[in-house]
């Protein structure tokens, strides 16, 4: 418990920036239309490709002949660059199609 | 100093991505926005490549490590690349959720490896458990979301008592990774098992719900993706991780509320089920009244002597891959002066603005796609309303049968019009598995066969008026 406690007192700031966060992303998608849910999922979905973040880390922060680990490493890498990279070419896709129209 | 470049860095990418889903919200700003989420997330990769500085342990650059980071982006842009601008857009709610899968994988597997490095670290080791945790749930009900939507399992699996079953291995999922944190093991194998654990308690969250609720449980597990990626930034103290992250999983939460609020269906009736237990029975005895078949030629007068005509599109039309000829035939009519329009219900196809997708693929103007509150008034002074390949959102049982599963949706007032075309496959049940009176609707004709099939015919009988 103490230490549960003594966490959170350290890391206050993270969870000002956790709470505010919420609510950005509640007030930023607030009012949208029914057209765009589809388009505006796909997005978000490629935003929390931002984990690949992570994956570089753990990469970078590896011992060079832990072989398993940069095995691992890599797989993240791959598949949260998929994320990301997929995510965006297929909303733009489908939101270049309600462009073309006036 | 370099670590200080890489933390604007972050911050540049953080709003980037605020303003992204901001502008993403409105249909002028949409693609835009996009565009600038995209560019925040590169700073952010390329950023965290070169800059980044770990303050405990000596980050290290060998030219393996950077070979195969650079391989590992290079290989997943190129399979992203091309399989999102490949795939067909009918498709695209299971690209949506194999790319939501993706990035849950990639959460958990960040978990599998930093556990070794904060045992007993209580503060982190949470932040790891529960990353691992719900990247898992979120990729292998992903995975099973896939397979529903493009038919592989379409039929929903429930175990007896499911509901139980699932709470209890939720719970047991939920403690036994909470024994992972506070004992401060370093057993790998036991990570192993809770992985696995976790991986099924995905499947099991996912196989009971039926394939129409699909899209609420991808929205769902896309901001569970969103939470695992915040554990992340928590984890590694990472700004970017943590706004993206979060941003996702409150906007992903609030969109999938919005869209249950569209079936009008509370979220926990679609996580704990409610269609397809009691409702078949009860719809098939209570249908009165006769099928009426029409021919090809009856239904080409019937469009081409009338003022206004509202096309009902559902997913059969996706599936059938009409969006193109029903373009042809709205072209055509509106050649012969008749006034057309589209009837968008907020969930026809398999995810809100799905339809809108597809008919502007096929380049129907958007000012001809109407939102259901705006267009129920005008079905009263419609001469003909098409049904392509709808059934549920046009199904009057959601108004007038308490018992009905889908009792208090908003449908689309379809027979106040006076003419009713329905365009179906077979009489099969829609996707809730109901029976619909409308068919039996003595205004109702129905044109049976393939939405493309039919509608070819229709336009080619029209032509030759």
């Amino acid at each position: 418990m103490e230490a549960i406690l003594g966490f959170l007192g350290s890391n206050i700031e993270i969870f000002y920036f956790v709470i505010l966060s919420i609510f950005v992303g509640i007030e930023v998608i607030g009012r949208v239309p029914t057209v765009l849910h589809t388009p505006l999922m796909s997005g978000a979905n490629a935003i929390h490709g931002v984990v690949v973040v992570g994956a570089i880390i753990v990469m970078l922060d590896v011992e060079p002949t832990n072989y398993g680990a940069l095995a691992l490493g890599f797989i993240a890498v791959v598949l949260g660059t998929l994320n990301v990279v997929g995510g965006f070419v297929v909303t733009d896709r489908m939101l270049d199609m309600f462009k073309k129209k006036k | 100093m370099i670590n200080n470049i890489l933390e604007i860095a972050y911050l540049i990418a953080s709003v980037t991505f605020v303003i992204g889903l901001k502008m993403m919200s409105n249909p002028k700003s949409a693609r835009k926005g996009n565009l600038i989420a995209a560019g925040g997330m590169l700073i952010a990769i390329v950023g965290t490549i070169f800059l980044y500085q770990n303050e405990h342990v000596v980050t290290s650059r060998e030219p393996i490590k950077m070979g195969l980071i650079f391989f590992g982006i290079g290989l997943g842009t190129v399979i992203g690349w091309m399989t999102a601008k490949k795939v067909q857009m009918t498709k695209m709610p299971e690209l949506v959720s194999m790319f939501n899968g993706m990035g849950g994988a990639c959460a958990a597997m960040i978990g599998l490896m930093e556990f070794q490095h904060n045992v007993g670290n209580t503060g982190p080791q949470i932040a790891v458990i529960l990353g691992m945790i719900i990247g898992s749930v979120s990729f292998s009900g992903s995975v099973v979301a896939f397979l529903k939507l493009n038919g592989t399992m379409a039929k929903p699996i429930r175990l007896p008592s499911y509901n139980i079953l699932n709470t209890i291995i939720l719970i047991g999922v939920l403690a036994y990774g909470g024994y992972m944190i506070f004992s401060g093991t370093d057993n790998s194998i036991l990570l192993y098992v809770l992985f696995a654990a976790a991986l099924f308690y995905g499947i099991m969250f996912v196989i009971p719900i039926g394939g129409a609720d699909m899209p609420v449980v991808i929205s769902l597990l896309n901001s569970f993706t969103g939470l695992a990626a915040a554990f992340g930034g928590f984890l590694y103290g990472n700004k970017v991780m943590l706004t993206g992250g979060i941003l996702v999983g409150s906007a992903g939460t609030l969109l999938t509320i919005v869209m249950c609020k569209a079936m009008n269906r509370p979220l926990w009736n679609v996580i704990f089920g409610a269609f397809g237990e009691s409702n078949v029975a009860a719809g098939s005895s209570t249908m009165t009244g006769s099928i009426k078949d029409i021919t090809i030629s009856d239904a080409a007068t019937l469009l081409n002597y009338s003022k206004k005509v509202i096309i009902v599109p559902g997913y059969g039309l996706a599936v059938a891959q009409a969006q193109h000829v029903i373009h042809e035939l709205e072209n055509i009519l509106e050649e012969r002066g008749v006034e057309v329009k589209y009837a968008i219900h907020p969930v026809a196809g398999r995810m809100p603005g799905h339809m809108n997708v597809l008919l502007a693929e096929s380049n129907v103007d958007y000012g001809k796609l109407v939102e259901m509150e705006e267009i129920n008034p005008e079905f009263s002074s419609t001469d003909v309303v098409l049904v392509v390949g709808a059934n549920d959102v046009v199904n009057p049982a959601a108004k007038t049968d308490p018992s009905s599963p889908i009792y208090g949706m908003p449908i689309l007032d379809v027979e106040n019009a006076q003419h009713i075309l329905v365009n179906k496959r077979s009489m099969n049940a829609g996707y809730a598995g109901i029976e619909n009176e409308l068919f039996y609707n003595p205004k109702t004709s129905m044109l049976f066969g393939d939405a493309k099939n039919v509608l070819t015919k229709l336009v080619a009988e029209i032509k030759s008026m």
